[in-house]
């Protein structure tokens, strides 16, 4: 196949500190590649050369078409055909689908386009991917699968050739991934090519042909993607060996702290079963829509269920509130860190105390100094949070140390049960072994822990019993032992 | 594993001795127009009787400040302030004038607790209908509170048909009009206030609790606090505070009236944002904001001096703050050019 | 047609539209005077002020900013207008001209610094609300001006229609005013480019730069318009009022911005509409007229005003929230 772009010694720095160096990168008309690489990589800085945001130092070059480039511009690079979907998707929710797709429309003279053939533009993208879209819905009112769409077809409206899509499936069901794999092989058959940025090994690389890997700003080469395992990708991306053993403790004999029988909620999950042992870990694995999320939230109190009994230590209790869940030693880490786990804007150690504020105040109801300090340093040296100052905003941590602040604030109100929902989303792989092994001696120390998540190794090497959620119910039940990563994802996806 | 520089309790102390930014730039600005206006006006500015105007003047506005600093700070916004304050003070009014204040000193007292009652009653049944408003139906806080105002202005319009009630007992003139050691009474009341505002605000968990939420309601929901009952607080705060300034405009004026103090509404705003408040929530404190008010207090009082309309210093008053900003927008960009300081 | 209708009557505008006709067969059933043209005349000459204004906060609003200076905007622009008419000989053309750039000076100054300062919209207005209003006070040590031109003084009005008793019922400046606000503005907002634009602005800001919107150009025309708008309204309200007072117009913004808001605007931009701003405003005009008009006494108008208010944004948020819930029950 021809390339449609070829870059060469791409680099880029940022006063002293390096963000490129002298990276190659070749993408055919019509392929699907796959950039892979950690946070901090360099996969972002590159996107931004590419679609002129950023320019590059000097020295590299860029060739489209036969032209050559020292820089494009943002008009250039869209006039070229590329087009970048961003995380957020950058839509219009206040916007009709049709308004969305055909913007462009807008961009150029005074006069209004015309609903007419706005929405014949519109359609005529939407017939060419065979999807099927309500022209005259806001966007705003979409789920977010279908946002994904929206944003496909406004690329193609702008006559992509080629798609950089930035995390695509992040946040998709299943059936909403193949959904867009089918439409992926369409822009392919149409000689458009899409690159997926991803830090993970996910799906998309069942359709990829190659696969890009950066590490620390270089390239570290490009590889046919069926040559390409998780594992070996993870050492790739981290420059580490990670060798993760199945170890299970025998827990027969401990008790059973958190007990679940016949909960259930109309539209959320039915009839879930299940208990954890003190010093347990129960991994529950399932994709997005399969009730999992749902599930922590009410057993912390925040969704009550409808039916069902929760048993803490034997007793039964009633959560009507996150405050009574965590009065009765819950903890729930939510698996969106940046907007309902941290305030983000706000001190670390403001955050470490926010749920255990009314614990330490002293004479007349103030907050004492010494008693906030030392609750303060006790989490972050409990958790080896690394600040050189804890009066510093929780943003300018990395992301695994950011876990550790909401792990650490948990901590404080001493739970019995802590439920983890997707404790490593957003942490770069050194960092989830530290976050696991927290986990783990907080297990040890006799913690009852339940562990969410839609990663397949993160629950088979770390949890000591694994439930499978799909629609809302429990589908079954696996001990680590027993499974290899091939058939844990064959019970999830059938 | 841990790395940090400093031990936890010098690391406080030195942050105890260093002001922040915002209250560094106000102090700056507050030296650079004490010297413009120093040069400018020479001892008619630093006399006794122009101090202690300033010091009757200031009260006001910076109560109803900070009645509309709390909200501010937990990422809201309460134009009611003024209204409420007018409600109160005429509910006050109403019963030093409808049930005469004489005879003996215990029946004197009871009176005037009883005004203090109706007017605080008023104000927190304006502030829990913000609250709930707000916190339990989700309106807007520019919108609930608009509302209110028009509404609550409107009672009072209907109440007294846009009348003044005058005539208060004498104490009630002493708190307006008196000083103690020279000391304006209206100003002692404010920083009875303000102190335990400032403490309220950054040393207790209420206080942590509305920074917090102002930055990220949802984070804090999720850590098992009713931000709920904290946002009715917030909004019932501000409404008493309001009452406060309300009582002491009608202290000063000896009279109240539906519409007393409107221009102070927006100007709060304004001395709250130049006081380093973020009018988008979570950050703030009482410091800054005191700091700001004796700026925009000294401006004011010196173009009373220099025999200039009151509206130029409305003027100005606005243009420092754009100005304030302005200077940080260069700053900022000046420093991306400057070599980085070495992280200490 | 009923696939139309029904989604007429689940917009906010639907909604509102009941409302007011409800409002309306009520007052004309229990007063005599109130579905009378004189009365309807009467009504659209005295809100052409706030009527204009709104359909210019309408559009700052939508592209998700909002301004509070655009009474000082008016004040400057009426009284420099009226300043210059009465020292030389200039005509109508000449003081619509200066009404005009005054107000739209006034309103890049408001774009220039929102776009430059950092701070939001709200804030940088206020500030300039008093920069212009302290300046303007400062300047004519708050004068009224009583003396008008007699041509500007006599206005312009058609007696479209006489009765039987010899009542003159005309057509005057503040409406052509306040329709010509509505009419521009409808077409700016549904007819254009730049209208899309600033719907996609408010709708979300770092997409509208992505697609390739010039955002600080767009927010030099969105308040420009204001401050045009507010021009062209001072100018309605002096010859209305047959005096310009520099004081007479501050304070009532936020009257202005609740109009806009009763008719489905949202403050975080994006959303809103011409039909839903002027069912906002004859709803606060009606209710207020109608108060009047059925003798209750109008010390009590503003207390209903503000309860209407606080009723309808309840009834708003309500809305969102129960909205918000079904989306939730259709994603699971």
């Amino acid at each position: 196949m021809p390339d449609f772009i070829n870059l060469a010694r791409i680099s880029k720095h940022f006063g002293g500190v390096t963000a490129l160096a002298d990276v190659d990168l070749t993408i055919s008309a019509g392929e699907v590649h796959c950039l892979a690489g950690e946070n901090g990589s360099g996969k972002s800085t590159l996107i931004k050369i590419i679609s002129g945001v950023q320019p590059p130092d000097s020295g590299g070059e860029i060739v489209i078409d036969g032209q050559r480039y020292t820089h494009l511009t943002p008009a250039e690079s869209t006039r070229i055909g590329v087009q970048v979907i961003y995380q957020d998707l950058s839509l219009f929710p206040d916007l009709t689908v049709a308004e969305n797709i055909a913007f462009a429309q807008h961009l150029r003279g005074l006069r209004g386009a015309g609903k007419q053939r706005l929405r014949a533009k519109a359609e005529a993208v939407i017939a060419r991917l065979g999807v099927s879209l309500d022209l005259d819905a806001l966007v705003g009112e979409l789920s977010i699968a279908q946002r994904q769409l929206v944003a496909i077809c406004r690329a193609l409206a702008a006559e992509a050739r080629l798609v950089i899509m930035d995390e695509p499936t992040a946040s998709l069901t299943r059936t909403e991934v193949d959904t867009l794999l089918d439409i992926t092989r369409e822009l392919k058959r149409r000689g458009i090519a899409v690159v997926f940025v991803s830090h993970r090994l996910d799906e998309v690389m069942e359709i990829a042909e190659r696969v890009t890997v950066l590490r620390d700003g270089r390239k570290l080469g490009t590889w046919d993607a069926k040559d390409m395992t998780p594992r070996r990708l993870g050492t790739l991306m981290t420059g580490h060996e990670f060798d993760y053993k199945v170890v299970v403790p025998d827990l027969s004999a401990a008790p059973v702290m958190l007990s679940v029988r016949g909960l259930s909620r109309r539209g959320d999950f039915e009839d879930i079963n299940f208990d954890i042992r003190q010093g347990e870990i129960l991994g529950v694995i399932g994709l997005l829509g399969s009730g999992r999320t749902e599930l922590a939230l009410s057993l912390f109190g925040m969704r009550p269920p409808d039916r069902g009994q929760i048993r803490l230590d034997g007793a039964p209790v009633s959560l009507t509130s996150n405050r009574a869940a965590i009065d009765h030693g819950i903890a729930y880490v939510s698996e969106d860190r940046l907007s309902l786990g941290l305030v983000l804007e706000q001190p670390i150690a403001s955050n470490i105390v926010l749920s255990t504020l009314d614990k330490l105040t002293g004479a007349a109801g103030l907050l004492s100094g010494d008693r906030t300090r030392s609750a303060v340093w006790q989490g972050i040296e409990q958790l080896g949070i690394k600040v050189s100052d804890p009066e510093n905003p929780v943003r300018t941590l990395s992301g695994g140390n950011q876990q550790r602040v909401v792990i650490a604030k948990w901590l404080a109100t001493q739970p019995r049960v802590l439920i983890l929902d997707s404790p490593t989303v957003g942490v770069d792989i050194n960092a989830k072994d530290g976050i696991y092994a927290i986990v783990k001696r907080l297990a040890a120390e006799g913690m009852a822990v339940m562990m969410i998540s839609d990663e397949i190794p993160e629950v088979l090497y770390h949890a000591h019993r694994i439930l499978v959620m799909q629609g809302g119910r429990v589908k079954g039940e696996f001990h680590p032992a027993q499974l290899s990563e091939t058939s844990l994802r064959e019970a999830i996806d059938a | 594993m841990v790395t940090y520089t400093a031990p936890p309790a010098r690391a406080a102390a030195a942050r105890l001795w260093k002001p922040g930014p915002v209250l560094l730039r106000l102090t700056v600005l507050f030296l650079l127009l004490m010297f413009l206006f120093g040069v400018l006006l020479g001892h008619r500015l630093f006399n006794g009787a122009a101090i202690r105007s300033m010091a009757f003047q200031l009260p006001e506005l910076a109560i109803f400040s900070l009645a509309m600093m709390v909200p501010l700070l937990s990422g809201g916004l309460d134009l009611s302030i003024i209204a409420t304050a007018n409600l109160s003070a005429l509910a006050a009014a109403f019963v030093f004038t409808h049930f005469g204040v004489s005879g003996s000193d215990a029946s004197v007292l009871l009176w005037h607790i009883a005004a203090l009652v109706a007017a605080f009653g008023v104000a927190a049944m304006v502030g829990l209908l913000n609250g709930t408003v707000i916190a339990y139906l989700g309106v807007s806080p520019i919108l609930a509170t608009l509302g209110t105002m028009t509404m609550v202005k409107g009672i009072a319009v209907g109440l007294t048909h846009g009348g003044v009630i005058a005539g208060f007992p004498p104490f009630m003139v002493f708190i307006g009009n008196g000083s103690i050691l020279g000391v304006p009474v209206v100003l002692l009341v404010f920083a009875v206030i303000a102190i335990p505002m400032g403490v309220l605000l950054t040393r207790t968990p209420f206080g942590q609790r509305v920074t917090m939420l102002g930055s990220n309601l949802q984070a804090v929901r999720y850590s098992g606090i009713d931000t709920r009952r904290v946002l009715v607080r917030v909004y019932l705060l501000s409404a008493l505070l309001s009452a406060v300034a309300g009582l002491l405009m009608m202290a000063r004026f000896n009279s109240a009236n539906a519409a007393y103090g409107e221009s102070y509404l927006l100007i709060t705003i304004l001395a709250a944002v130049l006081g380093g408040i973020d009018p988008a929530g979570g950050f703030g404190k009482v410091s800054g904001l005191v700091m700001s008010l004796i700026v925009l207090q000294l401006v004011s009082t010196a173009a009373n001096l220099l025999n200039v309309s009151q509206f130029l210093s409305l003027a100005l008053w606005g243009a420092i703050l754009l100005g304030v900003a302005g200077i940080g927008r260069v700053w900022a960009w000046a420093r991306l050019f400057l070599p980085a300081r070495k992280p200490s | 047609m009923p696939d139309l209708s029904k989604r007429l009557l689940h917009s906010h505008e639907g909604k509102l539209l009941l409302v007011v006709l409800a409002l309306v067969i009520f007052l004309s059933l229990a007063t005599k005077s109130f579905l009378s043209l004189q009365n309807m005349i009467d009504l659209l000459t005295s809100y052409s002020f706030s009527g204009m204004l709104a359909a210019g906060l309408l559009v700052v609003l939508i592209s998700g900013g909002i301004d509070i200076s655009f009474t000082a905007s008016a004040s400057v622009a009426q009284y420099v207008a009226m300043t210059i008419a009465n020292q030389y000989h200039i005509g109508w053309i000449e003081v619509i001209l200066i009404c005009a750039v005054v107000g739209i000076a006034c309103g890049l100054i408001n774009a220039v610094l929102i776009g430059t300062l950092g701070l939001s919209s709200i804030i940088v207005t206020i500030a300039t609300l008093n920069v212009f209003f302290g300046l303007l006070m400062f300047v004519t040590h708050g004068n009224e001006i009583f003396a008008l031109p007699d041509w500007f003084v006599n206005g312009a009005n058609w007696v479209v229609y006489t009765d039987k008793q010899g009542n003159p019922y005309i057509f005057n400046l503040q409406m052509i005013g306040l329709i010509a606000a509505f009419v521009l503005t409808a077409l700016l907002l549904t007819r254009t480019n730049i209208g899309r634009q600033i719907y996609a602005l408010g709708s979300n800001k770092d997409a509208a730069q992505r697609v390739g919107i010039k955002v600080f150009r767009l927010n030099l025309l969105v308040y420009g318009y204001m401050g045009f708008v507010a021009g062209m309204a001072s100018l309605v309200q002096a010859q209305d009022a047959q005096s310009v007072s520099p004081n007479a117009l501050v304070g009532r913004e936020l009257d202005v911005l609740a109009a806009v808001v009763l008719g489905g605007a949202s403050l975080t931009g994006g959303v809103g509409t011409v039909f839903g701003t002027i069912l906002g405003v004859m709803l606060l005009a009606f209710l207020q007229n109608g108060l009047l008009l059925l003798g209750v006494q109008s010390y009590w108008s503003e207390c209903f005003t503000g309860a209407v208010i606080l009723i309808a944004v309840s009834a708003l948020a309500l809305e969102r929230q129960r909205q918000r819930a079904g989306v939730r029950r259709v994603m699971a």
